[in-house]
């Protein structure tokens, strides 16, 4: 049961139609594991608790940069040199007393990591790196968690759904080669901060709506982006059964 | 049949589309990525011959053993880690 201050705080999401009391309910009962606290998990975060998720873990084991700002829109001027994942857990806790926020201030690795996928509903990932990429994929494939992947970079954004448990692709059936660090890079290749913001954005709905069911999620399916003219493409995903990753799963 | 490339491989090739005589479409997509890297500039080759860079075909995530028809949409989009 929702109180009467929670209905009124989320009075205009449930005005919608078909957004039902009960999906409110379960995005206060969820868990959400947020990797990555920068230009995605900014949008992403703050959607989230704003939005009723009951529970985040944000995870990131970088400090707030000067270069960080345009775009990381949790962290500002007083926040350089700071932990990315206590400084978007302290304005997350300010803003929104009812998310409790826990925080990995280290790089979220090897039985750690295994254990936060463990711990909750959803995983979703904000990072730059292709060995973050894989070895979460990995992880959300252990646990049978769903994992919500966005990436940005320049122009240039694209967001999907991974769920293996639910019969879906997994990144990897995606993006088949790991060893290379990075694909595109904020850091390397420069990037508008609303367009991160944009793809973090869509991310936190992406992630409503995977926790909820309501509308079209992207499982299974790639949301690719040029905000440059515009232009977008959704493509689809299927299982490859040779994948290395979910390839031998039941 | 047109080739779409999305975001930077677009730039790279600097036109909208590359076109191939449907009387020399590809049997699969690993044959017309060897094709297209023949036939582009170093820097697209150098990008075609990354797994990530993906193939769809007829919006659908391709393998690379798919088999293609001139009647096919085919387009190639650039993997992205950035965060
Ligand atoms: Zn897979």
């Amino acid at each position: 049961m929702l109180s009467d201050r929670e209905l009124e705080q989320y009075s205009r999401q449930l005005m919608l139609p078909d957004f039902r009391l009960e999906y409110q309910e379960r995005l206060r009962a969820s868990w959400v594991l947020v990797v990555g606290c920068g230009g995605l998990g900014s949008p992403l975060a703050i959607y989230l608790a704003a939005a009723g998720v009951g529970r985040l873990i944000l995870a990131d084991g970088d400090t707030v940069e000067r270069t960080n700002l345009h775009r990381q829109i949790l962290h500002g001027e007083a926040d350089i040199g700071r932990s990315k994942a206590a400084s978007a857990a302290a304005l997350i806790g300010a803003h929104y007393p009812d998310c409790r926020v826990s925080q990995f201030t280290e790089k979220l690795q090897g039985e750690a990591l295994n254990q936060a996928v463990a711990s909750v509903n959803l995983v979703a990932d904000g990072t730059d790196n292709y060995p973050t990429r894989f070895a979460l994929n990995r992880a959300c494939i252990r646990a049978r968690k769903p994992l919500v992947s966005a990436a940005a970079a320049r122009s240039e954004g694209q967001l999907a759904t991974f769920d293996v448990a639910g019969g879906g692709a997994c990144y990897r059936c995606l993006y088949p080669q790991e060893g290379a660090n990075a694909a595109l890079s904020c850091r390397d290749n420069g990037v508008l901060g609303p367009v991160v913001g944009v793809l973090g954005t869509l991310q936190a709905l992406e992630v409503i709506k995977v926790l909820t069911g309501w509308g079209d999620s992207l499982r299974s399916r790639v949301l690719m982006m040029d905000l440059r003219s515009y232009e977008q493409n959704i493509v689809q995903i299927a299982r490859r059964p040779d994948c290395p990753d979910c390839g031998d799963l039941d | 049949m047109k080739i779409l490339f999305f975001a930077r491989l677009r730039e790279l090739l600097g036109s909208d589309c590359f076109e191939i005589a449907d009387a020399d479409c590809p049997a699969d997509v690993a044959a017309l990525r060897a094709m297209l890297r023949l036939s582009v500039n170093a820097q697209l080759a150098e990008s075609l011959a990354d797994p990530n860079v993906f193939c769809a075909v007829n919006q659908k995530v391709a393998g690379e053993d798919q088999t293609l028809k001139s009647s096919d949409e085919v387009a190639f989009f650039p993997p992205m880690t950035g965060g």
